[in-house]
């Protein structure tokens, strides 16, 4: 294969500087010691960082966040396990559509899920409440927590079940002690998966969090359409580090390019 | 015979659960939404539960909707052909990178991928307004007097929307690229071609169904997009997802914000199944 010429290496290095201008403009902008924007001129400062601890809507959108994602992904999970086992194994009736209905809140719009969930709950009394922020993820996660944990369930070899069986383990116990560490690395990315884009989903939250129950990127977003200032910049700043760590685990655990090819084509 | 019930419904009874759940808050929330469409509404009776067209006919008689579908689906165009340009000379780039590099890179790609949407809007907010760094380079280089107005107007959204959705154009490029026999391509080079022949005559037509699969994937979460032409479009600007909101949580009009939900929706899943069938035709050995 021919190596890539210096006209390729060229706008490489521009693509590059593309997706990272933004990001990095923003992480810039946080260190200013001005009360304006402005880019740091006269040397970094962390006044805008100690500006966060007084705005307490910010750390509790944060722990709302944080607590939704966990909370969410684990349900999702919870459903998505036992529903690849039947996927991944059986062939039965109505198993392309129960696939593709498990795959739907990829190609249906979040304006359209965050309306009809709005609606859904302000009839049941949900609207607003966490419960109703956990039901509502749990259906837009389901897809990266399925289709992870139907990955790794078409991998196994049934015959190491069967051996478990033939040495008298009940159906239970093969799925706790064979069948579950065996996709336990499509169960873990999976829950990961499903937990960041639980954290970062905007479009549906913003339609059904109440004031009490507002996530972090929803309270962002509000503050944005308000105003833009290096307060909101720190805020971000913080969440862009939180999520390149979370990418180095990922990366490692799972390896990212296998997490992602063929993501959103469900 | 007991047994052989019980296994035949075993896969149910394993997806029972997950299938209730969606069940339950997919398909009634959106036949709720569908049926709220045809309510009445007015301004001091609220909501009224009768059938009428009312919503309906506004939406396809006003030319405000018209003029606001039709940017949503001119940004969305633009959007996908920018994923396009950039996005398949840059996987085909990152394919021929060495391995160690390549991961590194890929990090780039997937990066901004997991931070949120809010946050990398903001970046680009930052950037294009009248005093952000691409007027400044732009006047600094002499190539413009005055700045140029990228907030607030169609041109912003696309290059924010364009950035937002890039990792999703090459990680479907890439995709189609790893089943690429490299040997095809030397073949070709030994036979005398050319880098441009090789590439229109060999390698585009492999990686064709890769592009469209990405531009089905960019237009549709394009022409979905809220938080990033609501921040970079502002108030005025409006796109159909953006309008919707409006319609329920500031003029309060839920039928008529559920009508241009649901016509949003049965637009892109027309355009999403139409697309995917005529891909499938059209390349139906490719994908064998």
């Amino acid at each position: 294969m021919r190596r890539n010429g210096p006209l390729a290496l060229v706008f490489h290095l521009l693509f590059v500087v593309f997706m990272l201008a933004p990001l990095a403009i923003v992480c810039i902008v946080a260190f200013t010691p001005e009360g304006y924007l402005s880019l740091p001129t006269r040397g970094p400062s962390l006044r805008w960082f100690k500006a966060i601890l007084g705005y307490p809507e910010f750390l509790r959108a944060f722990y709302a966040s944080l607590w939704l994602a966990a909370l969410s992904s684990t349900v999702a999970i919870a459903l998505a396990v036992p529903a690849a086992l039947a996927i991944a194994r059986y062939r039965f009736a109505g198993r392309e559509a129960i696939t593709a209905l498990f795959m739907s809140p990829l190609m249906v719009p979040h304006v359209v899920l965050g309306i009809a969930f709005l609606r859904f709950f302000t009839q049941l009394g949900l609207s607003g409440t966490f419960t109703g922020l956990v039901l509502s993820h749990v259906i837009v996660i389901m897809p990266f927590a399925l289709r992870l944990v139907l990955a790794a369930s078409y991998g196994i070899d049934r015959r190491i079940e069967h051996a478990a069986i033939s040495l008298g383990a009940d159906t239970m116990t093969v799925f706790r002690r064979v069948t579950l560490p065996l996709i336990l690395p499509g169960v873990v990315s999976g829950w990961l998966l499903a937990a960041i884009n639980s954290f970062d989903e905007v479009t549906m939250t913003v339609f059904i969090a109440s004031p009490a129950t507002t996530t972090l990127p929803v309270r962002m977003f509000l503050y944005i359409q308000d105003n833009i200032d290096p307060l909101i910049a720190a805020v971000s700043t913080c969440l862009i580090v939180l999520t390149a760590g979370l990418l180095f685990a990922l990366d490692r655990l799972y390896g990212l390019d296998r997490l992602f090819v063929g993501s959103g084509k469900g | 015979m007991s047994l052989v019930a019980s296994e035949r419904n075993t896969p149910y009874w394993l997806a029972a659960p997950g299938l209730l759940v969606f069940l339950g808050l997919v398909i009634i929330p959106l036949g709720m939404t569908a049926l709220l469409s045809f309510y009445d509404w007015g301004q001091y009776k609220g909501i009224v539960p009768t059938f009428t067209l009312k919503n309906w006919v506004e939406i396809a008689t006003d030319s405000y909707f018209f003029e606001v579908f039709l940017r949503t689906f001119r940004i969305a165009v633009l959007v996908t052909v920018a994923t396009i340009l950039i996005g398949v000379p840059e996987a085909y780039i990152l394919n021929r990178m060495a391995p160690a590099w390549r991961s590194i890179c890929m990090l780039v790609v997937i990066g901004p991928l997991l931070v949120s949407v809010v946050a990398r809007t903001l970046g680009w907010a930052l950037l294009l307004g009248s005093t952000g760094l691409v007027n400044q380079g732009l006047i600094a280089l002499g190539l413009i007097g005055a700045p140029l107005e990228f907030m607030f107007t169609e041109t912003g959204v696309v290059i924010a929307l364009a950035h937002v959705l890039m990792p999703f154009m090459i990680l479907a490029v890439w995709a189609s690229l790893q089943r690429l026999d490299p040997q095809i391509e030397n073949a070709a080079m030994s036979l005398g071609a050319g880098w441009w022949t090789i590439w229109r005559r060999v390698i585009l037509p492999q990686i064709v169904p890769g592009i469209l699969s990405g531009a089905i994937i960019v237009f549709a979460l394009a022409a979905s997009a809220f938080a990033s032409p609501a921040i970079i479009g502002g108030r005025r600007l409006k796109v159909a997802a953006t309008l919707a909101y409006d319609e329920f949580l500031n003029t309060l009009n839920w039928p008529l914000g559920a009508a241009v939900a649901m016509l949003l929706l049965v637009a892109l899943v027309a355009i999403i199944v139409g697309s995917n069938r005529l891909i499938e035709r059209r390349y139906a050995q490719v994908f064998e």
